[in-house]
């Protein structure tokens, strides 16, 4: 196996693009990964593309080449695959490109992820986003993808300390950070009051508990670490990268409050980095939902079940924090295009050991990415070092 | 959901009628054809449950898909069945009467509709047991 270094990176804007289709977004983050790494387009070995659902968002399949040809990649044959786990797709194709550098196979690759969901309306997108759990026995009963989380919420409120304001913070602090990058959809600061007065979607969320439909596109250059030089002085190392299923359905789950595959994925990336807790400077963690970033900071073994609302109130996981969590803002406030997310956490990570995050900068030489697909059936888990 | 998706699980929908594992003793609900503990060396039988149970977990859903749009607000739950095993489902009570460790038992009703022409989906939801 050969170790892998991140070469470049580049994201779109995070929003509502009407004014741009599915492919013209992922054919600019693509010109910004690439023009980052400094490499061109016929030197690329491949490319694997995180997408969860083109085909209902924009009734288009085959993902894979119709992004090579957009990319001006067709005459050049270079393979392509799209990669499918919900909201865990992104991750999870940075996981394949990572896999197909160190395996030898391939040596030059992009990985990508790109959602376009506003071209269907809410309730259309509400739907499609409940595929991401049991379509039969979920989906069939009436569960949304907010009610889900809302169950894990009630569930952990009632075994646990947590707070309706505690868990309001976590949105604050995310668009907090939000405000100070220039990628994200939302770019206000909002208080706790914002959160507790804004509508219910599913008891106890609320609307502002909630990450938006958005469309936007990530993507990234891998390559073998002992090549990185040739493109770049500042690569960057990809420390573990690590995966794990569960049920697919939150009900089966052998704990209602605790996503067993980030905790899973968790602890075979710290195994494979040979690292601790203490050595992670920074976190972007899938909080899809406020409750999930409690669930994923504990999960992930950064306190104990119970402790994260404390955490999160102490300001412990803000910007110049003891453990800053989700420096982009998150998905609640830097948005979240399902494929594209996982992507734009490495684009965070990368950023930040760079020291190119500006406003949000954080003193950071490690940091962990933390994607999960569906209510915690894929979770995906990478450990990036300066 | 397509008419033969619906049609083909009307026993389970309808009547609660899961499965169990006779080499470990292992019920499931919603169904399965392999167990996950005894995976090739299991056998597994139609088991129809009393539709006795309690709620693990709740929400009530406001803001719905298309399909439910205009039954919101609904109470949705995990319940645990008394036989183990765990489902989602409606419970059918007013909102404010919903609680963790509620005592529920299984009833039949309508679920959603596929459009104003399309199939109607009956099924299971859960009412209060006292």
């Amino acid at each position: 196996m050969r170790d892998v270094a991140v070469i470049g990176v580049g994201c779109t804007e995070f929003g509502e693009h009407w004014g741009t289709s599915f492919r013209d977004l992922f054919v600019k983050a693509g010109a910004l990964a690439l023009e980052d790494a400094g490499v061109t387009g016929e030197r690329l070995d491949a490319l694997y593309v995180g997408n969860m659902s083109a085909g209902r968002f924009v009734e288009q399949e085959h993902i894979g080449a119709l992004i090579a040809d957009y990319a001006g990649l067709a005459t050049n044959n270079t393979p392509s695959t799209r990669v499918e786990a919900a909201c865990a797709s992104g991750g999870l194709a940075f996981r394949q490109a990572v896999i197909a550098v160190a395996s030898g196979m391939e040596d030059v690759v992009v990985a990508a992820g790109v959602e376009k969901m506003t071209d269907v309306g809410t309730g259309a997108s509400v739907d499609m986003l409940a595929s991401a759990a049991d379509r039969e026995w979920e989906g069939f009963a009436g569960a949304t993808f907010p009610g889900l989380y809302a169950m894990i919420a009630n569930d952990y409120m009632h075994r646990y300390p947590l707070t309706r304001e505690q868990l309001a913070l976590v949105a604050v602090k995310n668009h907090e950070n939000g405000a100070k990058n220039p990628i994200a959809q939302f770019r206000n600061r909002i208080t706790v009051d914002t959160v507790l007065n804004s509508s219910l979607v599913a008891d106890p969320l609320r609307l502002f508990d909630c990450s938006p439909i958005t469309d936007g596109a990530a993507a990234v250059v891998v390559v073998p670490l002992e090549r990185a030089r040739e493109f770049t002085d500042s690569p960057v190392r990809v420390l573990a990268s690590a995966q794990a299923s569960d049920t697919i359905a939150l009900h089966d789950r052998r704990d209602i409050s605790t996503l067993d595959a980030s905790v899973a994925a968790g602890k075979r990336a710290f195994t494979q980095a040979g690292l601790t807790h203490k050595d992670i400077d920074m976190l972007e963690v899938h909080d899809c939902f406020t409750i999930a970033e409690i669930c994923a900071i504990e999960d992930l073994g950064f306190c104990k079940k119970g402790e994260a609302g404390r955490l999160t109130a102490d300001g412990a996981t803000a910007l110049g924090g003891e453990i800053p969590v989700n420096t982009s803002g998150g998905l609640k406030a830097c948005g979240h295009p399902v494929g594209a997310t996982g992507i734009k956490q490495i684009y965070e990570i990368v950023s930040q050991l760079r020291g190119e995050a500006g406003a949000r900068q954080v003193d950071a030489e490690i940091g962990m990415a933390h994607n999960v697909g569906g209510t915690g059936a894929t979770v995906v888990v990478h450990i990036l070092g300066a | 959901m397509s008419v033969s998706r619906f049609w083909r699980k009307i026993p389970q929908r309808y009547n609660l009628v899961g499965t169990k594992c006779t080499t470990c003793g292992r019920h499931f609900f919603p169904p399965r054809s392999l167990c996950p503990d005894c995976r090739r060396s299991g056998n597994i039988v139609d088991h129809k449950f009393t539709g006795e149970g309690a709620v693990v977990t709740y929400t009530v859903i406001r803001s719905a898909s298309d399909q439910f749009e205009n039954t919101t607000p609904y109470v949705l739950a995990v319940v645990e069945l008394d036989e183990g095993p765990r489902l989602t489902t409606q419970v059918a009570c007013p909102i404010e009467d919903i609680k963790i460790g509620m005592r529920v038992k299984s009833v039949f009703r309508r679920i959603a509709a596929d459009g104003e022409s399309g199939t109607i989906h009956y099924g299971t939801k859960f009412v209060p047991a006292e």
